[in-house]
């Protein structure tokens, strides 16, 4: 089967898309490697590293989300709108939204346990973000947990998307992908 | 000892300088000593929860009043991680170290209120000058004295070898403290 042209996504949401692929990726797995770290002057950088890319994350998703509201995503292929199960509508529909959900939730419960813990994010060393919970011990110790939480299942979704995705080009190669392409 | 001996010891006790200060009493309940270091440009917050002070301090006599103040640097409180590392040689070094002191060489009058204490402060074996303003508020029988300054920890060599880097936490502490007093004589 040969792709026949789709209908891309805007280009900004396109732009958004990789630039968060990377962002989100990234800081997931600085996240897992510092989090080990014994206490040096390098932990603390990386924490302050991860805490402004997290609320990079979090400014992207918002812009993302906007850009999403105001140009809807093409509908999907004829083809392949036919050949989907309704079942695998339904999972990557709820993917999504569960994804969208989680770039929120996973940047806020790490900007909440920062503020809890008692160090207030300060962006780039310039700019002091507000704290909107207060400093505790008992509470940063569950916004960990939930930070944690909230970003492995990201993660494990990130890696389902990423499946469906490789799905789609290698096995049903539909060009489904192209669509979050750019270029040609 | 008879009254004559007795009330002659009263008189020579009267007239050296310091018997002649009421010693004040520090109420540790109702004080403070924090600090606020900078680390990558975040505000981070601490106190010390043990310090003790030894005060014979009278507006009218600031000649002969001298002040005393003790931190017990072992009781750094900066949040569970912090804790942990503060004691450590390249911090504080409490095992070598575990009081940090302050003693007062003058103290120079601006108004009613308001002194400022000049002496020694010693953290880590390094001795250096500083001068404290302090704010003093009466209320019943407590007086409270509070104040921030400016210290420089690598003077002290408080955060060494990779921490001595200022770019990761600032050269500039800034220490606050509100000391509870009583026996304070009238301002």
């Amino acid at each position: 089967m040969t792709s026949t042209a789709v209908t891309r996504y805007h280009p900004l949401a396109r732009t958004l898309h990789w630039l968060l692929a990377l962002g989100i990726v990234g800081n997931f797995a600085l996240g897992l490697y510092m989090s080990d770290l014994p206490f040096s002057p390098a932990r603390l950088q990386y924490f302050s590293w991860h805490k402004w890319a997290g609320v990079g994350v979090l400014a992207f998703s918002a812009m993302r989300l906007l850009t999403r509201l105001m140009s809807p995503p093409p509908a999907l292929p004829q083809a392949i709108e036919v050949a989907m199960p309704g079942w695998q509508k339904r999972a990557h529909h709820a993917t999504h939204v569960a994804l969208y959900a989680l770039f929120f939730a996973v940047p806020l419960t790490g900007w909440a346990y920062s503020s809890a813990a008692g160090f207030p994010i300060v962006l780039f060393g310039l700019l002091p973000l507000p704290d909107f919970v207060p400093v505790s011990e008992a509470l940063a110790d569950v916004l960990k947990e939930t930070h944690e939480l909230t970003a492995f299942a990201m993660a494990a979704l990130v890696l389902l998307h990423v499946a469906g995705a490789l799905k789609h080009q290698v096995i049903d190669r539909d060009g489904l992908l192209s669509r979050m392409g750019f270029g040609r | 000892m008879n009254t004559r001996l007795l009330s002659l010891a009263l008189v020579a006790a009267s007239l050296s300088p310091l018997a002649a200060l009421a010693q004040q009493a520090i109420v540790p309940a109702q004080s403070e000593v924090s600090f606020t270091s900078r680390q990558m440009g975040v505000p981070v917050d601490g106190k010390f929860k043990t310090f003790s002070a030894q005060v014979a301090f009278d507006p009218a006599k600031l000649a002969t009043s001298k002040i005393a103040f003790t931190v017990d640097t072992g009781s750094a409180d900066i949040g569970r991680e912090a804790n942990a590392e503060v004691v450590k040689p390249l911090w504080f070094n409490v095992a070598a170290f575990p009081k940090a002191t302050f003693t007062s060489s003058s103290i120079k009058r601006i108004d009613a209120t308001k002194y400022e204490v000049a002496g020694k402060l010693a953290i880590k074996g390094v001795s250096s000058d500083v001068v404290v303003p302090v704010t003093l508020a009466q209320s019943g029988a407590t007086t409270v004295a509070s104040g921030a300054f400016p210290i420089k920890r690598l003077t002290f060599r408080v955060g060494e070898k990779e921490w001595a880097d200022t770019s990761m936490v600032a050269d500039e502490v800034q220490v606050k403290f509100k000391i509870a007093l009583t026996g304070v004589p009238k301002l």
